[in-house]
């Protein structure tokens, strides 16, 4: 064995070397991929949007303008210098509303992302570590979980605590959480068998440094790609329960919220509606094609074709 | 074998469809059943109730009078306490493929339908495992009641426990609907009671043909209809749920008639040459109650300066879309004894700081309660609540607006001590003040399990309405309700909010349609050209 | 075989049972209380809210009402709804079949079109066609598909006017449910114009429905594709100069098809979902529209209920998809 490491590595790079490399590496393949440049480029813009907004937003996102309700966006006839795209039925502009709503989404998109991914890992890492009667008790509560249609159980759960904001976050987390945890066991059930682990296992680390210094590094990279797509489908759900009454409530300007309050206008006024589906729509496809460029760098199967 | 029966008749109809003139409704909700006694929802009764069933008395069209139904006639005691009705002769119930009636409508069938929603031992009672009779429970015919008794076969004798002015209205109300006594002897027979709840047969204009959950009920006219025959020969509910595409169905030509348009399509209805709206002042009324029981809003004059804070036309402007009234009084202006001579409280903030700070009133921060949904008599809780938010945050006062699930929200705004004042409203049931001013505003409904949410309990208020309850003049009683609406105007137990509009759009091609102030829809009298 | 069918059927079992718990335990622990529901604007006394309650059964230790909830049903009764009192069970029925005519017309949608277009975009990889065509699938499962219902709606039903706004068919068609698809239905009863009629009502809420799944299946089945091209027969096939078409049409596609079968057979859940928000737009009288209604009116027999067959159902079909999948790739049957 010590003659192999030796071929392979005959100079010694130190960590951050590697660590250097590794990214230049997956840089390099990411760059390769346009669409997820540009992905990465639009996601980027909306993440400055969300912080910028209190100086972006040209109104108040909830001020309402009696005199101004429903007016159109400023190319159409009847539209008004103070109003770039229009005002809603209330008399908020809608640009200044669509502005805020990026921090709602991006938000959502960290919050559930990371309760899932944090609760996926712990679980995952204890099915997969533990084996035997854990493994099975928790695998057979994922299944269960995984059983129901995701949205179908987040709108029950949402039901359940009460509509809101932070109550359709967990429920998404809690639904997502599952693939999660599928993904870590599994990663740490094919690492435990490799080399590297039976050494440190030998070398006598103890079992927390073990689960979590040297198997965990080992399995991010499918955790990663599976993090970006729970991105952009917790922004598509809570959109989505927003839509049906059970997400954020108004007066936020939630973009799912906002197109549930718009959906008495589809007739008459086209904006209202318009707009806030096209906000989810491209930043759910910028956190898309970010994830795809991720997973082509990440995926070395990939790589070689 | 009974679809085959069914096709059968469907091929029938089909044959004579030739020349028939079929009536399409874009009912908004689907119905609960088709037996009219356990349910409450106003759509429920427009596909059961009014279609297909009779009751002894009736509204007149397009009013809140009570006229005969299949009582002819009636005689009331010197004491108020005994009815006694006449019943129509030669009223043939209704067929289907499964029943065919072997004698006409009788006294008994008026002592069943009563007598199976009060005699928990009918065994018509419960004939579906957790089935109620909520409208019977809550007009409290259970205590009223005393007896129903056969004459003869087309007399029946009613004893109320006590006087009760409204009782003609109750009785007309969809719940009281006759149902037939053989067709439930034969479902007995047959082991099929729940088809009570899904095949009806009534006594009505209408014959019901099939339902199809959530998507279309099919009816035909009832050629033995006892009163004036309908002049259209099918009539058709396509449930939509959606205000916009009711719309669009409507002017798709995809159907005749709607309800509950969206406020804000109100203006393009009302553009489209080929499409009539009517409108009527709703018989509802949407308040804010304040609980009467909290300092600071123990005080009338504090609440009159909150009242007074709020921009009122702003509300109908921007949430009912202007199709509404404000409301000055908690009884809408369709409802015979309504004040016109009370003078509403003008929207005046310096007035109202000045009034408040007058009560050492300052930095009031206060809760305000908007419904998670919307209601007839409010089509937007939450964007009203966020009027009221910033027009109260002029005079000083600080809102915060919460909301809970509905039926969390209705069991909560009447717990005692809540804190915060409380929006909500009413729809009418009959027509009769009593309907309003009791149940809301009475001493007796300010306790648990009423709907007084203001927990407001004035007792010359009070007094006037039970003196009013036992008079049987209709003067007098006006009177007394015109008192009891300037009690109130004083007191200010709520901010009425607006009497939202009820607007029926519909097709050109349709005449004679008459609208019902208690919300009904009914097309026995429509027809439409071709 | 036989075994393999048995251990993943009694594998089934906690799974199962794991589903009622929850069903269960979610629905009654749902705040709101039904009876007060059912009263409305208008209150209802502490002795009926008791009466009322003890005739639901609400009063009940909750572990008791599971035990019964149970009991009933294995005896095949699944409860009565709060709000039109007739068997849940019976409501499912009368709704289920709209829901499947929509998911089956839109995964073939999917499929047809799906299926095409990733092969194609596979054997022309890097061409305009694979970009556009890959781009398309990106922006489609990146879709919210209740805003792009409502736009479809505006501008097919609003502006162009050529597609109905809500419903099965025509109003103008009645004829007597046989399999409850309207499509076979309306061809059994001979009226002319019921199919056309029916099929243009079918048309807007199953593009919308089969927009994420037909991403997903062009995704999977180009991704699938590539793999296989890639494999080392396909390559000695080439190199033996056996003609394109057959290269692809006998080794690569068939060989690809195993995980597009799954991925197809996997979207079940995912077109549950989405009929939740489809049925909701286009007033489909289906399953989804049936729970979100159900949920919002605390009807919670309907909701514990419809939970339970949903879960059981897309149980069942992952489980023919397994088999499937064991079927035609014998190496997971071995396993």
């Amino acid at each position: 064995m010590n003659d192999q490491l030796n071929a392979t590595a005959p100079v010694r790079l130190t960590d951050a070397q590697i660590r250097r490399q590794m990214i230049g590496e997956f840089w390099f393949y990411f760059r390769q991929n346009r669409g997820a440049v540009v992905g990465l480029v639009v996601f980027a813009l909306l993440v400055l949007v969300a912080f910028l907004a209190p100086v972006l937003a040209p109104h108040s996102p909830t001020d309402q303008y009696r005199d101004a309700l429903l007016v159109p966006p400023i190319w159409q006839e009847g539209g008004r210098s103070g109003f770039l795209l229009g005002t809603d039925a209330v008399g908020r502009d809608m640009l200044s509303r669509l502005i805020y709503g990026s921090q709602y989404s991006l938000f959502i998109g960290v919050v559930v992302v990371s309760i899932a991914l944090v609760g996926g890992i712990i679980i995952g890492l204890l099915a997969g570590f533990f084996g035997g009667w854990v493994d099975n008790v928790i695998m057979r509560v994922m299944d269960v979980i995984l059983a129901f249609p995701s949205l179908l159980l987040a709108l029950v759960l949402v039901a359940v605590l009460g509509p809101g904001l932070t109550n359709a976050m967990i429920a998404i987390a809690i639904v997502y959480q599952p693939h999660f945890a599928r993904l870590t066991r599994a990663a740490v059930m094919s690492e435990m068998k490799r080399d590297y682990v039976t050494a440190a296992r030998v070398a006598g680390a103890g079992r927390l440094r073990l689960m979590f210094r040297t198997i965990l590094p080992n399995c991010l990279a499918p955790l990663i790609v599976q993090a970006t797509l729970s991105f952009s489908s917790a922004v598509l759900d809570s959109a989505a329960l927003g839509f049906l009454g059970m997400g954020a409530q108004p007066p936020s300007p939630e973009w799912g919220t906002m197109l549930a309050e718009a959906r008495e206008f589809i007739l008459r006024a086209w904006w209202v509606v318009t707009f806030p589906g096209l906000a989810i729509l491209i930043s759910v496809l910028a956190i898309n094609l970010t994830g795809d460029g991720l997973r082509d760098a990440l995926d070395p199967k990939l790589k070689r074709s | 074998m009974k679809k085959l029966m069914l096709f059968a008749s469907v091929l029938a109809m089909s044959a004579a469809a030739a020349q028939a003139k079929t009536f399409v409704y874009c009912s908004e909700a689907s119905p609960e059943g088709f037996d009219p006694a356990p349910f409450t929802a106003g759509g429920t009764f427009d596909a059961s109730a009014h279609p297909i069933f009779n009751r002894l008395t009736e509204f007149k069209k397009g009013t809140t009078e009570v006229e005969p139904g299949l009582a002819e006639s009636w005689e009331v005691s010197e004491d108020g306490t005994e009815y006694t009705f006449k019943l129509r002769q030669g009223v043939k119930w209704q067929s289907n493929a499964a029943f065919t009636p072997t004698r006409d409508f009788n006294a008994d069938d008026v002592i069943f339908s009563y007598d199976r929603q009060g005699n928990a031992e009918n065994p018509w009672h419960q004939y579906i495992p957790g089935i109620t009779y909520e409208y019977y429970t809550s007009m409290d015919m259970q205590n009223l009641i005393k007896s129903v008794e056969k004459i003869d076969d087309y007399t029946v004798k009613f004893t109320l426990s006590q006087p009760e002015a409204p009782f003609l209205a109750n009785i007309a109300m969809p719940f009281a609907s006759i149902v037939s006594k053989e067709y439930a002897d034969a479902l007995d027979a047959a082991g099929t009671r729940e088809e009570m709840n899904n095949t009806p047969i009534g006594t009505g204009p209408f014959k019901f043909v099939a339902y199809q959950k959530d998507a279309v009920i099919r009816y035909t006219k009832n050629p033995d209809y006892w009163g004036t025959a309908p002049i259209i020969d099918d009539l058709i509910f396509a449930i939509t749920p959606d205000a916009a595409v009711r719309l669009q169905k409507l002017k798709a030509g995809e159907c005749h008639l709607m309800p509950y348009p969206a406020p804000a399509d109100i203006d393009t209805i009302k553009a489209d040459p080929n499409l009539t709206l009517d409108e009527q002042a709703g018989l509802n009324v949407g308040y804010l109650a304040y609980n009467t029981t909290q300092a600071p809003f123990d005080n009338p004059k504090v609440r009159k300066a909150l009242n007074m804070a709020i921009n009122k036309d702003a509300i109908v402007e921007a949430v009912f879309q202007g199709a509404a009234l404000p409301a000055k009084n908690p009884i809408p202006p369709t409802m015979w004894s309504y004040n016109e001579a009370i003078e509403d409280d003008a929207y005046d903030p310096e007035a109202s700081k000045a009034m408040l700070e007058a009560e050492g009133v300052t930095g009031l921060s206060m809760k305000i309660w908007a419904m998670p949904v919307q209601r007839p008599y409010m089509p937007n809780a939450r964007r009203t609540a966020e009027l009221m938010q910033e027009d109260l945050s002029k005079v000083g006062v600080t809102v915060e607006i919460v909301s809970y699930e509905w039926g969390e929200y209705l069991a909560k705004s009447m717990e005692a001590g809540r804190d915060g004042a409380v929006m909500l409203g009413w729809t009418g049931d009959n027509g009769d003040p009593d309907n309003f001013l009791s149940v809301l505003l009475s001493c007796a409904s300010a306790g648990e399990g009423g709907a007084n949410r203001a927990f407001w309990c004035n007792d010359e208020f009070s007094a006037l309405l039970n003196d009013a309850k036992v008079t049987a003049d209709p003067a007098e009683r006006t009177a007394l309700y015109e008192q009891a609406q300037v009690i109130f105007k004083e007191q200010a137990p709520w901010f009425t909010i607006a009497h939202s509009t009820q607007y029926v759009p519909m097709s050109n091609k349709v005449s004679g349609f008459v609208m019902s102030p208690l919300g009904d829809f009914t097309f026995d009298t429509v027809d439409i050209a071709e | 075989m036989v075994r393999f069918i048995l251990s993943k059927l009694l594998y089934l079992v906690p799974t199962f049972i794991g589903i009622t718990i929850i069903a269960f335990s979610f629905v009654r622990i749902l705040p709101g209380d039904p009876v007060l529901l059912m009263a409305g604007e208008r209150g209802v006394s502490p002795e009926r809210h008791a009466e009322l309650s003890a005739l639901l059964g609400y009063d009940k230790h909750v572990v008791l009402q599971y035990f019964d909830f149970m009991g009933r049903l294995l005896q095949g009764d699944l409860g009565n709804s709060l709000v039109t009192k007739r068997p849940v069970l019976d409501e499912f029925l009368s709704l289920f079949p709209a829901t499947v005519e929509l998911g089956l017309c839109a995964i073939i949608i999917a499929t047809l079109i799906g299926v095409p277009v990733g092969v194609l975009a596979a054997i022309k990889r890097g061409s305009w066609f694979d970009q556009v065509s890959m781009t398309a699938a990106l922006v489609g499962f990146s879709m919210p598909i209740f805003w792009w219902g409502l736009l479809l709606i505006i501008f097919f039903s609003g502006i162009l006017g050529w597609t109905p706004v809500s419903g099965r068919i025509s109003l103008m068609y009645y004829f007597p449910d046989v399999t409850g698809f309207m499509l076979i239905d309306s061809v059994i009863s001979g009226q002319k114009g019921a199919f056309v009629s029916a099929l243009r009502h079918l048309i807007l809420p199953s593009v919308v429905l089969a927009t994420i799944p037909l991403a997903v299946i062009a995704r999977q089945t180009r991704s699938a594709m590539l793999e296989v091209l890639g494999e080392d027969y396909v390559r000695t096939a080439r190199a033996k100069g056996m003609p394109q078409y057959r290269v692809i049409g006998i080794h690569a596609l068939r060989n690809a098809m195993i995980p597009v079968v799954t991925t197809i057979g996997l979207q079940i859940g995912v077109l549950m979902a989405g009929a939740i928000l489809t049925e909701t737009i286009f007033s489909w009288p289906g399953i989804g529209k049936w729970m979100i209604d159900s949920i919002s009116r605390r009807d919670y027999p309907v909701v514990q209920s419809g939970l339970l067959l949903i879960a059981a159902l897309v149980m069942v079909v992952n489980l023919l998809v397994d088999l499937t999948y064991g079927l035609i790739n014998p190496r997971i049957r071995i396993k």
